[in-house]
C-alpha cells in the first residue's frame, strides 16, 4: 500500500521532512486501520458520516464538516503553535527553558504518562463499539461516531509523541496501544474504568459527561507540562474534548427533559408508571449519576501519591490552570486537605500539597462537573418538578486511595457493610435498573425521529437542521 | 460594521441554556472579548470585533446568538453573568431607525408572509452568511491595533473631508480620507476600522469605538499614499424624530483637514472580495452600506484600467429613500455598462411606487439565478439589519423559481464563502 503521508495525514509538524518519523508511521498506520476495522464502531465502516475533521489548528481549519467513511477519516497530527521562549512555570525547574526534547532522567516517567493517556483513547472506542446498533437517532449516532474518530485522533496524537521522541521503546509502546483490549482478561486496558463496557446510551452520555471530563482535566494538567511537545499536543486535544462533553451534557439533559415532559403529561412521579410510559425516571438517573461520578473520580488516583509529587516537582504535569494560579508554583511548603476515615468517621487531614496533587485535580474536577448537574436541574426546575439531582459525596463508592472500601452513603455518612448492602440499590444502578434502561434501547435512524426516552436537541450540528441525514447507510 | 452612525448595534451573545462552559471560545478569541464567571461565559460588547473565530469551534452552537440593541442598552458583562436564559429579542418597532423605517417594515412583512421552508421555520437570515472568505481572497490583516494588540490605537490624519450630499437637504453624508503616514495599516475592500471619539460619555467613561467600512480599495483612496476613505452619515435625530446628535458621526463629519483621529483595527476576515479572473460580484446595499461596494468596485475598475485582469460581472443593487440620499459614488457614476450593472431602488420618490432592493433583485431574477449556482459568483449584502432577511428571502425565491434547491444552494454559498452579510 503506497500512501502519500504528507497528503493523507493532515499535520502541522512538517511530517514530509522527517523521514524517520514517516517510516515509523508507515509501519504503524496499517496496524491502526486494522485495529479500527476490528474494534471500531461495529458494522458502521461503510457509512458516510457527517463528521468534523481538523485540517489545521486555526479556528477556520479545525472544524471542517463533510461526509466521510470512518476508515477514511483523515486522522491528523496537530500541535498548537509554539510559544516563543516558553519557560517552565512550576516545580523545581521553574524559570528554565521548556524542554523541546525528553530529558534522559525523566524519560521513563514521561513515557508512562503518555502511554497511560494514550491507552484511554482506543479503550473508549472499544467500550462504545456496540452502541451504534441501538442509537436513539441519526443525530446521536453521528455524535457517537464523531466522538469515536476523535478518540482515534487523540491516539494518533500520543503515538506521534512516542514515535518522535522515544525511539524504539516508543514504537513498541505504540504497537502495544493497539494490542491491549478493553475488558479482555489477558491483555486489558491500563485503567480499570476503561475495561467496563458502555452498555447503553444513558451510560454513554454519563461517560462522556463525567469520564471525558476527567480526560479534560488530565489534558489540562499535561498542557502545562515542561515537555513542550506534550503541552502543545494536549492543548489542541482539548478543543476536541469539548465536543465530547457537550454530547454527554446535552444527552443527559435531553433525557431529563423528556422524562419531565412525560411526568407532566401523566401528572405522576411514580417510577413504575414512568417506566411503563417508556422513559427513564429521575431516581434511576440519579443512580446512574452516582455510579459514573464515583467511578470517574477514582481515575484521579490515590489522594496521597508520591508519583503525583514527582510529576509536579519534575515539571512533567502541572495543575489545572496552573498559569492562572497565584501561589509560588513550587508548593514545597503548602499543605492540602484530604479525607480519611478514623474511628468510623470521615476526618480531614493536612498533607504536603505536592503529595495531594491528585486530590487537588479531583476537587477541581468535582467543582466543574457539579456545574453541569446544576444546569440539568434547571431543566427539571423549568418543568416545575420539585426533584433535584445531586452529585454524591466524594467519599461515596470509592475504590482507590484511603477511602477505598469504606462504606459511605451519597450524603457522606460512614455506614456499616450491612446498611450498605441493604441500601445499595437505592444509590447505584441495580441489575434491574440496567435491564430496564437496556430494554429501551431500540434503533431509531429515520432522519429527524428520536427514541421515545429522549428529547430532540435544540439545534443540529454545524447549524444544520435536526432532520439532516447525518449518516448515510451504505 | 457600521458605516453610518451607530445607535443600534449588533451584540454578540452566548446562550447560557445551551453553553456547556467548555472554554473553547475564550481560548480562541484573539481579542480577549470572552470571559466567564462561575455561572456563564459572556462576550464583552466593547471588545468583540465580529471576527467569527469563536463560531466554528463551539461544540454546542450556543455561541451563535446576535441581538440588535440600542447602543445605550448594550448588555453589560455583569448583566450577562446573571442570566439563566437569553433575553427576548427587541421588537422591530423598538429597533427601527426613523429614516429607514419603511424598508424595515417591508422586510418584516415579507418575513411574516414567507412560507416555511421544508415545513420548518426559516433559519435566522444571519445564519446564511459565510464565515469564510472566498478562496481567492487576499490575506487580511486584522486586529493590528486594539484592546488585544500591543498597540492599543494609532493616530491617523484627516487628509480630506467632503460633503457629498446637497447642502440644504436633510441628508448630510461625508466622504472622509484618513492618512496613516508611515504607520502600517493595511486594509482590504470589505474590512472595517474603528474610530474612538475623544472625550467621555454621560457616565464619564471613554466612548466605545465606532466601526466604519472602508470605502476605498486596498492601495488607498489615493493610490500609493497609505490612506483610506470612509463614508459617514451625520445623525441628527433619533428614530422618533427627536433631535439627537450622534457622537461619532458628528465628530467625524466636523473634522477639519489636518485633525488627528484615534483608529483601531482593521477588522473582518470573511467579507472580502474574490481576486481570481472572471469572478463575479453581486453587491446589495442600502445607504452608507455602499462603502464596501464602492471599495470593491473601485479596485475592479483599477484592475480593468491596468488591462491585466479579466474581471467577471459586477451587479449592484442599491436602495435608498430617494436619489438625493445616494452617497457620492465618485468616478463610479460614469462607469460603462459593460463594467457594472447598476440597479437602484428608491422607496420615496414622489408619485412612484415604493421599491426596495429586493424588488430590484426580483426584477433581475433571470440574471441572478445562474449566478446563484455559479461557483465563481460572490454575493455581498451591507446595510441596515432590516434588509437582510428580505434579501435572503429574495435569493431563496429566485433560486426556487429557477428550480434550484435552495437548501443546497444556501449551503454552498455559505460553505464556499460566497454569501456575505454585514448588517447593523
Amino acid at each position: 500500500m503506497s500512501i502519500d503521508y504528507a497528503e493523507k495525514i493532515p499535520n502541522n509538524v512538517d511530517l514530509a521532512s522527517d523521514r524517520a518519523l514517516q517510516r515509523a508511521l508507515e509501519q504503524w498506520q496499517p496496524n491502526y486501520i486494522q485495529w479500527w476495522h476490528d474494534m471500531g464502531p461495529d458494522g458502521a465502516q461503510s457509512f458516510d458520516v457527517y463528521l468534523r475533521t481538523a485540517v489545521s489548528v486555526d479556528p477556520q481549519g479545525w472544524a471542517q464538516f463533510g461526509y466521510v467513511k470512518m476508515p477514511d477519516y483523515r486522522w491528523g497530527i496537530f500541535l498548537n503553535p509554539a510559544e516563543k521562549d516558553r519557560k517552565i512555570h512550576f516545580g523545581d525547574h521553574k524559570g528554565e527553558d521548556a524542554w523541546q526534547d525528553v530529558p534522559g532522567e525523566y524519560r521513563a516517567n514521561l513515557r508512562r504518562i503518555i502511554v497511560t493517556q494514550g491507552d484511554t483513547e482506543p479503550a473508549s472506542v472499544e467500550q462504545q463499539r456496540q452502541l451504534g446498533l441501538t442509537c436513539p437517532s441519526q443525530y446521536d449516532l453521528r455524535n457517537l461516531f464523531q466522538v469515536n474518530v476523535e478518540e482515534g485522533r487523540h491516539l494518533w496524537a500520543m503515538v506521534y509523541l512516542l514515535h518522535r521522541y522515544f525511539g524504539r521503546d516508543g514504537r513498541e509502546e505504540a504497537e502495544a496501544l493497539l494490542e491491549r483490549r478493553s475488558g479482555q482478561t489477558d491483555n486489558p486496558r491500563i485503567l480499570q474504568a476503561f475495561n467496563e463496557a458502555t452498555p447503553d446510551w444513558l451510560s454513554f452520555f454519563m461517560f462522556t459527561y463525567f469520564t471525558d471530563r476527567d480526560g479534560k482535566f488530565q489534558l489540562c494538567a499535561l498542557a502545562e507540562s515542561s515537555f513542550d511537545p506534550l503541552a502543545r499536543t494536549t492543548k489542541f486535544m482539548l478543543t476536541e474534548e469539548a465536543h465530547h462533553m457537550f454530547v454527554g451534557e446535552a444527552g443527559v439533559s435531553r433525557v431529563i427533559q423528556r422524562t419531565c415532559q412525560v411526568m407532566n403529561d401523566l401528572k405522576t412521579d411514580d417510577p413504575a408508571k414512568l417506566r411503563a410510559a417508556g422513559v427513564i425516571d429521575l431516581p434511576t438517573l440519579q443512580r446512574y449519576l452516582n455510579f459514573h461520578f464515583s467511578v470517574t473520580i477514582d481515575l484521579f488516583g490515590a489522594d496521597e501519591s508520591s508519583n503525583a509529587a514527582t510529576f509536579y516537582g519534575t515539571g512533567l504535569k502541572g495543575r489545572f490552570e496552573e498559569g492562572k494560579r497565584t501561589d509560588d508554583h513550587v508548593l514545597k511548603n503548602e499543605t492540602y486537605t484530604v479525607l480519611q476515615v478514623a474511628d468510623g468517621r470521615l476526618v480531614e487531614k493536612q498533607v504536603p500539597m505536592r503529595n495531594a496533587l491528585n486530590e487537588v485535580l479531583r476537587d477541581d474536577f468535582i467543582r466543574d462537573s457539579i456545574g453541569g448537574v446544576g444546569r440539568w436541574n434547571k431543566v427539571i426546575e423549568k418543568a416545575g418538578i420539585p426533584f433535584r439531582l445531586k452529585a454524591p459525596h466524594k467519599a461515596f463508592h470509592r475504590n482507590i486511595g484511603s477511602l477505598a472500601g469504606v462504606k459511605v452513603s451519597p450524603d457522606g455518612a460512614v455506614i456499616s457493610d450491612a446498611e450498605w448492602n441493604a441500601r445499595v440499590d437505592e444509590w447505584l444502578p441495580s441489575a434491574a435498573d440496567r435491564a430496564f434502561v437496556a430494554s429501551l434501547m431500540g434503533r431509531v435512524v429515520e432522519p429527524g425521529k428520536f427514541a421515545n426516552w429522549i428529547a430532540p436537541p435544540v439545534m443540529g450540528i454545524n447549524r444544520q437542521p435536526i432532520d439532516l441525514q447525518y449518516v448515510r447507510f451504505n | 460594521m457600521n458605516p453610518s452612525e451607530i445607535r443600534f448595534v449588533k451584540q454578540h451573545l452566548i446562550d447560557p441554556e445551551i453553553c456547556i462552559r467548555c472554554n473553547t471560545c475564550e481560548a480562541t478569541c484573539p481579542v480577549g472579548a470572552i470571559t466567564h464567571d462561575s455561572r456563564n461565559y459572556v462576550v464583552d460588547a466593547s471588545k468583540c470585533n465580529f471576527c467569527m473565530d469563536c463560531i466554528s469551534p463551539c461544540p454546542t452552537g450556543s455561541i451563535d446568538n446576535w441581538r440588535n440593541v440600542p447602543r445605550v442598552g448594550v448588555y453589560s458583562v455583569e448583566a450577562q453573568f446573571g442570566w439563566d436564559a437569553l433575553p427576548p429579542k427587541l421588537a422591530d418597532e423598538e429597533l427601527m431607525p426613523a429614516e429607514l423605517g419603511e424598508e424595515s417594515t417591508a422586510a418584516g412583512a415579507l418575513t411574516d408572509g414567507a412560507a416555511p421552508l421544508n415545513g420548518q421555520p426559516l433559519q435566522p437570515s444571519s445564519a446564511f452568511g459565510a464565515t469564510v472568505p472566498p478562496w481567492s481572497a487576499a490575506r487580511a490583516y486584522t486586529n493590528l491595533y486594539g484592546p488585544g494588540a500591543p498597540e492599543k490605537a494609532v493616530s491617523a490624519t484627516v487628509a480630506g473631508n467632503v460633503r457629498v450630499t446637497e447642502v440644504g437637504k436633510e441628508y448630510d453624508t461625508h466622504h472622509i480620507v484618513l492618512a496613516f503616514g508611515a504607520t502600517p495599516f493595511p486594509v482590504l475592500e470589505g474590512q472595517s476600522i474603528g474610530i474612538i471619539p475623544p472625550g467621555v460619555d454621560a457616565n464619564g467613561r471613554p466612548h466605545f469605538a465606532r466601526q466604519y467600512s472602508v470605502a476605498s480599495p486596498r492601495n488607498g483612496e489615493r493610490p500609493g499614499y497609505n490612506n483610506l476613505s470612509l463614508t459617514i452619515k451625520r445623525v441628527l435625530e433619533d428614530h422618533q424624530g427627536n433631535p439627537v446628535r450622534g457622537v461619532a458621526s458628528n465628530y467625524m463629519c466636523d473634522l477639519q483637514q489636518g485633525d488627528k483621529v484615534e483608529v483601531i483595527g482593521p477588522f473582518g476576515a470573511s467579507f472580502l472580495m474574490p481576486n481570481h479572473p472572471k469572478s463575479h460580484i453581486v453587491m446589495i446595499c442600502t445607504g452608507t452600506g455602499s462603502a464596501p461596494m464602492r471599495a470593491m468596485t473601485e479596485w475592479r475598475r483599477r484592475l480593468r484600467a491596468s488591462g491585466k485582469f479579466e474581471g467577471g460581472k459586477l451587479l449592484l443593487f442599491f436602495g435608498a429613500r430617494s436619489k438625493e440620499e445616494l452617497p457620492y459614488f465618485g468616478p463610479l457614476k460614469s462607469l460603462p455598462e459593460d463594467f457594472i450593472d447598476i440597479n437602484f431602488a428608491f422607496s420615496r420618490t414622489p408619485s412612484q411606487p415604493k421599491r426596495y432592493v429586493q424588488d430590484a433583485m426580483r426584477d433581475r431574477a433571470a440574471d441572478l439565478a445562474p449566478l446563484l449556482s455559479d461557483p465563481d459568483a460572490y454575493f455581498y449584502v451591507c446595510g441596515l439589519k432590516a434588509m437582510e432577511e428580505g434579501v435572503v428571502l429574495a435569493l431563496r425565491d429566485i433560486a426556487e423559481q429557477a428550480s434550484l434547491e435552495w437548501a443546497s444552494v444556501a449551503a454552498a454559498l455559505k460553505r464556499d464563502g460566497r454569501l456575505h452579510l454585514e448588517t447593523y
